[in-house]
């Protein structure tokens, strides 16, 4: 694997020796892997290598289904998410995650973007701090035009554009510093995939991005680093200009050029 | 059904095709009779409520019609059908009946309710399985041996705890009643639990939600119409039990003032009554007038569940 540009940051995550068990089935192998912070990185790599699987490693919601386990070490801004002393509540305080279906909670949309505030302040806020917040995040996805007349309206009444860029906005109340993307425009179309990649684009530097996609140009277009990953391993990590036009092993120059995956 | 039917084109091809095309072969046949029984079993049920109420209504027709006062019936407070004149006042019945279904429902839905977010939510694998094989038993258990509970568990129990002189009253019923109305609220309201799809909860878990804030702030609210059908289809069962409460409660012909006091209900009240009252005689049309009033008050409760269970399915 080779290492990307050295003089920078402390990494946003880093993963060390990461393997995975789903029940006796091994999806992980080894993984080593800093994401550079401030930057967004994209996960690439043929179906079932295991990108979602990483993604959701990293704000421990693979847990969610009981026969998973684990050898190796997460460490978020230093910390590590397993420790004992580190709970997943927690780590999913830092660490938001939007998914591929836009799923946003059967709540209104004002009540989306503060279901995480609410949860992790015992003492509620005053409506105008609310309100604020709110305008923020909305602002924040570029939703706040579109939406700031039927706050009180079900999420699920929005676009799935909306919703997703939604279900991004709602992430951003409780300051994450990581956000985990799994194929976040395979459900849109094209021109709500490109403005949701444009949004995420624009959140750059203010968090540190970590996106799964199956879209070579979107990668390419959207991503400063790359990863690609091939059956449980990752394969190659570099800048992204590099990866496409001088990729350094041959599987996946391979994957790049569509010979398989 | 009928048979496909083919645009002739060359002569013997044509005649073999519409042949091959003819499908009332065996399974063709199996299919006719399959739907007929199935049919007719469908639109027995419907054929069955239509024979009770016209039956129910036939019974007591003569006399509600003629003779009897309805305000009398419901809000009139003696219940003597065999005194001198006959008082047919049946509020007592009426709020014994609202009195141990309160109470039922007071132990039904904490416990069903519980039981339901474990078993949906939290219980995994076999000991799931085994929950709700232990579950689906309890529902099954004759109500004459909850009434035995009743009577000689329950009762000793009472007056021991809270020292009064008699246990079968609206609190021992009510607890019966209740526990006979649990399993199958329980599984009504896991079923109502499982239809929250997994997404929101994954949503509401990423978002940093404990597994009890997920519930409380996802699960139920979206799960609430489901869940207000299951206490629906509680209260429905709870009205309609006869023995148990039989039993239980002590059957005093007066409204009860307090859980302690012995009550009846207008079930108990039929099925105790009907078998001393001479046939079409005002007694026993007065018995069969409660019969239609339980009747329309137990329609009334599962329409209204039905109806929520569908607006719940409408809704996002
Ligand atoms: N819940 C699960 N239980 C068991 N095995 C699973 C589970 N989820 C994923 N796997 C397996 O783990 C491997 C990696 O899956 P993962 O979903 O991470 O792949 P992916 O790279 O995200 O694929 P895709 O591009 O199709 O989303 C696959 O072989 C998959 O079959
Ligand atoms: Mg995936």
């Amino acid at each position: 694997m080779a290492e990307p540009a050295r003089s920078r940051p402390a990494p946003a995550v880093e993963v060390r020796d990461l393997n995975l068990w789903y029940g006796t089935f091994q999806a992980l192998f080894e993984i080593d892997l800093d994401v550079a912070s401030g930057v967004v990185t994209a996960l690439i790599g043929p179906s079932g290598c295991g990108k979602s699987t990483l993604l959701r490693s990293c704000n421990r919601i693979v847990e969610r289904l009981g026969y998973v386990s684990t050898t190796g070490s997460i460490k978020v801004l230093g910390h590590d998410i397993h420790a004992t002393d580190a709970s997943p509540i927690q780590v999913r305080r830092h660490v938001g995650m939007v998914f591929q279906r836009p799923n946003p909670l059967p709540l209104s949309i004002r009540d989306n973007v503060l279901f995480a505030q609410r949860l992790h302040e015992p003492n509620r806020r005053s409506r105008s701090e609310q309100d604020a917040t709110v305008e923020q995040a909305l602002r924040e996805v570029l939703l706040w035009d579109r939406v700031k007349d039927r706050l009180h309206e079900r999420a699920t009444s929005l676009s799935l554009e909306e919703q997703q860029k939604l279900c991004i906005a709602r992430l951003l109340p409780t300051k994450p510093t990581v956000l985990l993307m799994d194929e976040p425009c395979s459900a849109l179309d094209p021109a709500a995939t490109t403005a949701v990649e444009e949004l995420i684009w624009s959140l750059r530097g203010r968090y540190s991005i970590l996106i799964v996609t199956h879209n070579m140009a979107q990668a390419r277009r959207a991503s400063d680093e790359c990863v690609f990953m091939l059956m449980g391993r990752v394969v190659e990590h570099t800048p992204t200009e590099r990866m496409f036009v001088a990729p350094a092993r041959q599987e996946t120059a391979d994957y790049i050029e569509g010979r398989f995956g | 059904m009928t048979p496909p039917t083919v645009a002739p084109s060359a002569g013997a091809r044509s005649r073999s095709a519409a042949q091959a095309l003819d499908r009332r072969d065996r399974a063709w046949w199996q299919d006719l009779l399959a739907r007929a029984v199935v049919g007719l079993g469908g639109i027995s049920a419907v054929l069955f409520i239509a024979a009770i109420i016209v039956f129910i209504a036939s019974q007591g027709f003569e006399f509600a019609w003629h003779r009897l006062s309805w305000s009398e019936l419901l809000t009139g407070a003696r219940w003597e059908p065999t005194a001198k004149p006959p008082s047919y006042g049946a509020w007592p019945l009426i709020a014994g009946t609202a009195w141990i279904t309160a109470v039922a429902m007071a132990v039904a839905v904490p416990l069903s309710f519980a039981a339901a977010i474990y078993v949906g939510e939290f219980a995994t694998g076999r000991r799931r399985e085994w929950l709700k094989i232990v579950i689906e038993t309890l529902a099954a258990i004759p109500s004459v041996v909850w009434g035995v509970v009743g009577l000689q568990v329950m009762n000793p129990l009472i007056q021991r705890l809270f020292d009064t002189p008699v246990g079968l009253n609206v609190l021992n019923a009510g607890i019966i009643l209740g526990l006979m109305a649990a399993p199958i609220m329980t599984t009504l309201a896991e079923d109502a639990l499982k239809a929250v799809p997994d997404a929101h909860r994954e949503a509401a878990e990423a978002l940093g939600a404990t597994r009890w804030q997920t519930i409380r702030k996802v699960v139920l609210p979206h799960a609430r119409p489901g869940l207000s059908a299951a206490v629906l289809l509680g209260i429905g069962r709870a009205f309609g039990e006869t023995i148990a409460v039989l039993m239980a409660s002590g059957h005093r012909l007066l409204p009860p003032s307090s859980v302690f006091d012995s009550a009846a209900t207008i079930t108990a009240t039929i099925a105790a009554e009907l078998g001393e009252a001479a046939v079409d005689s005002d007694h026993y049309q007065a018995l069969f007038v409660l019969g239609l009033v339980l009747f329309c008050i137990t329609f009334t409760i599962n329409l209204l569940a039905d109806w929520l269970v569908r607006g719940g399915r409408g809704r996002a």
